[in-house]
């Protein structure tokens, strides 16, 4: 293992210390003469710029194997003018490029990385006395994870030797990364002692240390070798099925439940950063709203995109143009919306009374009501039109024609990063789109506030709350032979083939606990749980039935250490 | 806020009814803008006159481009339609009448234009042919029955067209009737008979042609049908062909082919089908340009960078005249919004008049124009301070130069149609094949520094005289179109140059003849013979100079050159040619070409790019921990593959962000804050799902899965 090794390098290293002559002769014996002006120039460089540098390598192939730039030159290269519209000429290739296999513990080393890149003026200032007590404190807080996942490492790398195809370059890298990660912790110390010049050299060493090892293949040859590199890494990466993650779960985490309400009380104690940039953006936007009134009138569509909640703005732009004209809000991120409501409203508008067949006749009915009378206007504002309800192809064909009218005005917003698919030529001709970026780094309150967020899993609260009400309802012999259902459940829940609990066994266990006295009055009971869905039976392959509650375990624990406060 | 409920998604706001009359004229939000400034009223007004024009311009030549295909088509169908009903007893018309008529109309890929022609071809058949003419689309027809249903409903609403009003309570019954192809041509029989002899007055035209008209059904998107729909539909309706007189349209965006491959022989022999092929997008692009750009007509212009733009999105993007139109009006718009003396951009008595009324402010954006900042510059002194202080003179001077800019402009597009009629016809296209390739290089800087232009002039001095004749007419009888002064005499140079050419062959045949007759050939030795050889070559070589063509196309080469280099100044020379041209390319890419995914990986990668804080400022591919925490988020998620352990992603996050708060010392206790944290990572992680970012999992407890590829 000649990471190992090289891991005890470091730590040696770490004790002795090492004269600047030292090192240039160092570097001398592997390397040979010419080199040397070099690597003493990089010695002044601090140690991002060390360990950014295979990543960086790694990128500009990646440039080079996926031409899109030329595409993007060829649509004239003046994005840079503007103010918006993202760096578009390297930004794109860091989403778009294959999948590799990634270290597990890459984002813990890269968390520590970005946690040691403090706002700088304040970190340099050593001098500073609160700081330099602090700095070990927090260095310990942080370590302890860190500690966490030099453990599982070895682990890891022993995998990815395994792997035959480990190459030369891969293996730089680990190496790399492997000692930056002592390299770390060891720099934390040197903080605390002030000697900047040691941690210097240690950094030299680790880089002779990787060094030969990257520098032993050809340049023009390693291209070549990276486009094929980057094919077997897909491979690789889509090899099996396994994927290597630590396997801890957010039950161990005491403060891993929160429900929406707490969840927004402790929200509301952060204080915003950044409060006057957001300010100046959200002012820039509001500058177009005159604008966006006169291309709506013009027969245009306008659409937002760009990271965060466009909410507020288009309330704001509700609230100050609109207020005199007929206009409808619809929410596209909430759960129950559908291109019939949206439809029933704009009907409602028309004081239509009455139904209609089909979502067809509505929009044609609509359609030649507002063909008939020009001086009807109608705008809509449309939050989320790439919601889960909205984004299907026929909502998106009916809503587009809607906006095709001459005098429906639609504006709305897109988050979704792919949310522009939705639309093939045919739907964009009828949407008659003008895209505007508008960043507003504005929280996704209201969008994620509905239950359909990932929050559920861990929150649970409409199961949970559901499960009390329907209990409470029910007879205490009843409470007490669902209780023992979930208490049977729960102890079995590490079983990985436990299919339910099987009806004989559960009679006997009622019968014992005194709940039932015959077989009938469960099978009742039963009837009733299985009414309120709480619980599934299954026919085994003896032809036994089984009983399950198809409820997340851990709702189930809460829900019995809840009944148990109550007792 | 108003708009948020849990229970609803749909917000109606409706004013009460006094309020909502008082509506707002457009041009209040034209003026209201951020560049609220001078004449916008009139702005806003040359804007509306100058797209309607172009409106107007284009639809007309969208119809005479399709004139020909209309025409050709109606013919096939009027000659189709009486073969059917010739009633001839021969064999072969007894074959015929089971065999449908059919055009297989190709309409080329640019689906989003396909509407618009074939709206107008219905118009144009209900005018001229039938008034039964259908069209389907293949959405609306997943099977028989809905295919007959709307076959049948639409021909019962083109029947109302012609039939009186009365008649409508007949159809409302109507609509529940089984459809069937019996019915459908029962029915044809009766309107047909009951029509015929209280015909109304625009029918009395068909019948006399023909026993009754013809049913026309078109469809729309051939392609997407499905071929039951359409076997089936064939094989019945040829059936019935001598009781009810079909004929189809297909509309096709691929390639005939496709005819065949959806139809089995049994079905496709069952169609007597021509074809027809509509022009091609790329010759409409190139007259809408020729008509709407090169001319002077409008006296709006786009830059080289904005219509670069904008043909490659054509190009590259969709082939759709349509689009290339909205981009059109948006550029025009934009000019007018944004520029405040883009009310001198109308033609060129208004703009003259216009000048006499400009505002001080106004002449004060002349003044600050840079192109005229150039100008003013090359004056001499006194003309400096009178054209700097006075309005008057500066007003006079901006009227002679607007006419200078037309005349410029008149050139201009003459000589630009001259080179292309040179450089067209040459091998390898060094300056394009089409007029609006040369037209880009021309506008982006002097011609006649590129390399290609040297090598035209190259090519063009290789030219045989047939060729370059050719090519002397054609730019003779461009000049000769325009009625411009100024290059009056080149049409005159021109014809002389041909005079001389002509004369030339008469000339020339003479010395030919009379050359080989002295280089006759004589008996000699091979050293002799090598050397005469050697002699005539050389010979050859230093007269090549001297022979009178080469003197004339050495000549006619050199006038070219000097037109050009006279003539196609690049248009940013001009003085004042800020008010006619368009040119912030990157607003018009912005709202036609978005590109959302980039702006949302920079906005979550670089936050400093919007964020203008120096607290945010960072090398390349690393962000600082005091950033927004979704940012925080996403870029530690980028370090993971497929799978993300939430617990693993939680701990990293809140190690960067206790690291970031270290720094504001915070009274709270730990535990509250790593609450406080935990609540920060939830929600950005919510916030990158609903972004698209991740997706929650079952592979893995309290797992996410990456939706993105790679990472950085």
């Amino acid at each position: 293992m000649t990471s190992t090794l090289e891991l005890k390098e470091d730590k040696m290293l770490k004790v002795q210390f090492v004269g600047d002559d030292d090192v240039l002769n160092h570097i001398l014996d592997r390397e040979g003469g010419p080199k040397i002006k070099k690597d003493r120039a990089q010695l002044l460089v601090n140690t991002q710029k060390i360990i950014k540098k295979p990543e960086n390598e790694l990128e500009e192939d990646d440039q080079e194997v996926l031409k899109d730039q030329n595409y993007v030159e060829v649509l004239g290269q003046d994005v840079q003018e503007s103010l918006k519209n993202g760096s578009a000429t390297d930004g794109g290739n860091k989403v778009y490029p294959f999948q590799n296999r990634k270290h597990p513990e890459k984002m813990a080393k890269l968390a520590s990385e970005l946690a040691k890149t403090p706002g700088k003026s304040v970190s340099l200032n050593k001098n500073d006395p609160e700081i330099t007590i602090d700095i070990p404190q927090c260095s310990k807080g942080k370590i302890l994870p860190q500690f966490e996942f030099l453990s599982t490492a070895p682990r890891g790398l022993r995998k990815r030797l395994i792997v035959p195809r480990s190459h030369s370059d891969s293996e730089s890298e680990y190496s790399a990364s492997n000692s930056e990660d002592d390299e770390g912790v060891a720099q934390e110390y040197e903080e605390d002692t002030n000697e900047d010049i040691l941690s210097q050299k240690i950094q030299a060493q680790n880089r002779v240390v990787s060094a030969p090892v990257c520098r032993g293949t050809p340049s023009k040859k390693m291209k070549r070798k990276k486009t094929s590199h980057l094919v077997e890494e897909y491979f690789e990466a889509h090899s099996s099925s396994k994927v290597l993650t630590s396997d801890r779960t957010l039950q161990k985490l005491k403060r891993a439940k929160l429900d929406q309400q707490t969840l927004h009380n402790l929200l509301s104690k952060v204080s915003p950063s950044f409060s006057a940039e957001l300010k100046q953006l959200n002012q820039q936007h509001e500058q177009l709203f005159h604008k966006w009134m006169l291309q709506l009138h013009l027969g245009f569509n306008i659409v937002l995109y760009g990271l965060g909640s466009k909410r507020n703005l288009l309330e704001r732009f509700r609230t100050t143009m609109l207020q005199d004209c007929i206009h409808i809000v619809i929410n596209g991120f909430f759960p129950g919306i559908s291109v019939k409501s949206i439809l029933n409203s704009v009907t409602e508008v028309l004081d239509h009374m009455g139904t209609f067949r089909s979502v067809l006749d509505q929009l044609e009915w609509i359609t030649n009501k507002f063909k008939e009378d020009s001086s009807l206007e109608l705008f809509l504002l449309i939050h989320n039109l790439d919601s889960q309800m909205l984004r299907g192809d026929k909502s998106q064909q009916i809503i587009g024609q809607l906006s095709s009218l001459r005098n429906i005005y639609l504006i709305a917003s897109i988050d979704h990063l792919n949310a522009p698919l939705m639309w093939d030529h045919a739907k964009q001709s009828l949407y008659n789109w003008l895209w505007y970026e508008t960043t507003t780094y504005s929280h996704y309150t209201e969008e994620t506030s509905y239950e359909n967020s990932l929050l559920v899993k861990q929150s649970g609260s409409l199961p949970l709350s559901s499960l009390i009400h329907v209990l409470r309802s029910l007879t205490p012999n009843a409470r007490g032979i669902f209780r023992l259902l979930i208490k049977y459940q729960l102890d079995n829940q590490d079983n990985p083939s436990y299919t339910g609990l099987c009806f004989q066994d559960f009679y006997q266990q009622c019968r014992e606990a005194f709940l039932v006295n015959s077989d009938l009055t469960l099978r009742a009971q039963l009837t009733e749980f299985r009414d309120h869905k709480l619980i599934r039976t299954k026919k085994g392959t003896d032809g036994v039935e089984y009983l399950l509650i198809p409820v997340d375990n851990g709702i189930l624990t809460d829900f019995l250490e809840k009944e148990e406060e109550e007792l | 806020m108003a708009t948020s409920s849990v229970s609803k998604g749909c917000f109606v706001f409706k004013p009460n009814f006094k309020k909502r009359k008082i509506s707002v004229p457009i041009e209040d939000y034209f003026s209201k803008g951020k560049n609220a400034s001078e004449d916008s009223k009139l702005r806003f007004e040359t804007y509306q006159l100058i797209w309607q024009q172009m409106k107007s311009e284009t639809e007309r030549l969208q119809e005479e481009l399709n004139k020909n295909l209309f025409d050709s088509l109606i013919e096939f169908l009027q000659t189709s339609h009486s073969g059917l009903w010739k009633n001839s007893e021969d064999w072969s018309s007894e074959i015929k009448l089971r065999e449908i008529p059919t055009a297989a109309l190709i309409l080329g890929v640019n689906v989003t234009d396909h509407d618009l022609t074939l709206r107008s071809l219905t118009e144009v058949l209900q005018n001229n042919v039938t008034p039964y003419v259908v069209s389907l689309q293949a959405k609306d027809c997943p099977d028989m029955k809905h295919f007959l249903q709307k076959l049948v409903s639409q021909l019962m609403d083109c029947k109302v067209d012609v039939q009186s009003k009365e008649k409508e309570s007949v159809q409302v019954i109507q609509k529940n009737v089984h459809y069937s192809m019996d019915s459908l041509s029962a029915w044809y029989m009766s309107v047909t008979q009951k029509t015929d002899p209280k015909m109304p007055r625009k029918k009395r035209t068909f019948s006399s042609q023909w026993h009754s008209p013809p049913v026309v059904l078109i469809l729309k998107d051939m392609e997407s049908f499905t071929t039951k729909v359409l076997q089936d539909f064939i094989i019945i309706s040829s059936q019935h062909l001598h009781e009810f007189p079909l004929i189809l349209i297909f509309g096709i965006a691929t390639s005939p082919v496709v005819i065949h491959r959806l139809l089995p022989h049994a079905v496709s022999s069952l169609l007597c089908i021509e074809l027809f092929q509509s022009l091609s997008c790329k010759e409409h692009l190139t007259t809408v340009l020729d008509k709407l750009l090169l001319t002077t007509q409008f006296p709006f212009k786009l830059s080289e960078k904005v219509l670069q733009i904008l043909t490659n999105i054509f190009l590259y993007h969709d082939f759709s005249i349509q689009n290339f139109i909205k981009g059109l009006q948006l550029s025009l718009l934009e000019h007018f919004y944004s520029q405040p003396l883009s009310v001198l951009c109308c033609n060129l008595p208004e703009a003259k008049r216009r000048t006499h009324f400009l505002s001080a402010n106004q002449c004060e954006n002349i003044r600050r124009l840079p192109s005229f900042r150039r100008y003013v510059e090359k004056q001499s002194s006194q003309k400096q301070v009178a054209l700097l202080t006075s309005d008057k003179s500066l007003k006079e001077e901006t009227q002679s130069l607007l006419e200078n800019l037309h005349v410029y402009h008149t050139n201009y597009f003459l000589v630009l149609r001259c080179l292309h009629q040179f450089t067209s016809f040459l091998p390898k296209y060094p300056l394009g094949r089409q007029i609006r390739e040369l037209y880009c290089m021309c506008l982006e800087k002097n011609i006649w520094d590129s390399e290609e232009y040297a090598s035209v002039l190259q090519l063009l001095r290789l030219l045989a005289k047939d060729e370059l004749m050719a090519m002397l007419q054609n730019c003779f009888k461009v000049f000769q179109s325009s009625s411009a002064k100024e290059l009056g005499n080149t049409a005159k140079k021109i014809e002389e140059f041909l005079a001389q050419f002509q004369s030339l062959d008469e000339t020339k045949e003479e010395e030919d003849t009379s050359q080989s007759q002295s280089k006759g050939l004589q008996k000699t030795d091979l050293y002799h013979l090598q050397k005469s050889l050697l002699e005539m070559k050389e010979l050859r070589s230093t007269s090549k100079r001297q022979t009178k063509f080469e003197v004339l196309r050495e000549q006619v080469v050199s006038f070219v050159d000097s037109l050009v280099r006279e003539y196609l100044l690049p248009p940013d020379t001009q003085p004042l040619h800020e008010t006619l041209y368009f040119s912030s390319a990157h607003t018009l890419r912005q709202h036609l070409n978005a590109a959302p995914r980039i702006a949302l990986h920079t906005a979550l990668n670089n936050p400093y790019y919007y964020l203008k804080n120096e607290a945010l400022r960072s090398e390349e591919g690393c962000i600082p921990n005091v950033a927004p925490d979704i940012c925080i988020a996403y870029k530690l998620h980028l370090e993971c593959s497929r799978l993300i352990n939430l617990v693993d992603w939680s701990e990293a996050f809140a190690t960067v962000v206790t690291a970031a708060e270290k720094m504001d010392a915070n009274s709270v206790t730990s535990e509250e804050r790593n609450e406080v944290i935990h609540a920060r990572f939830i929600r950005a992680v919510s916030e990158l799902e609903l972004l698209g970012f991740i997706k929650p999992t079952k592979q893995k407890t309290d797992h996410v899965a990456r939706l993105t590829w790679g990472g950085c």
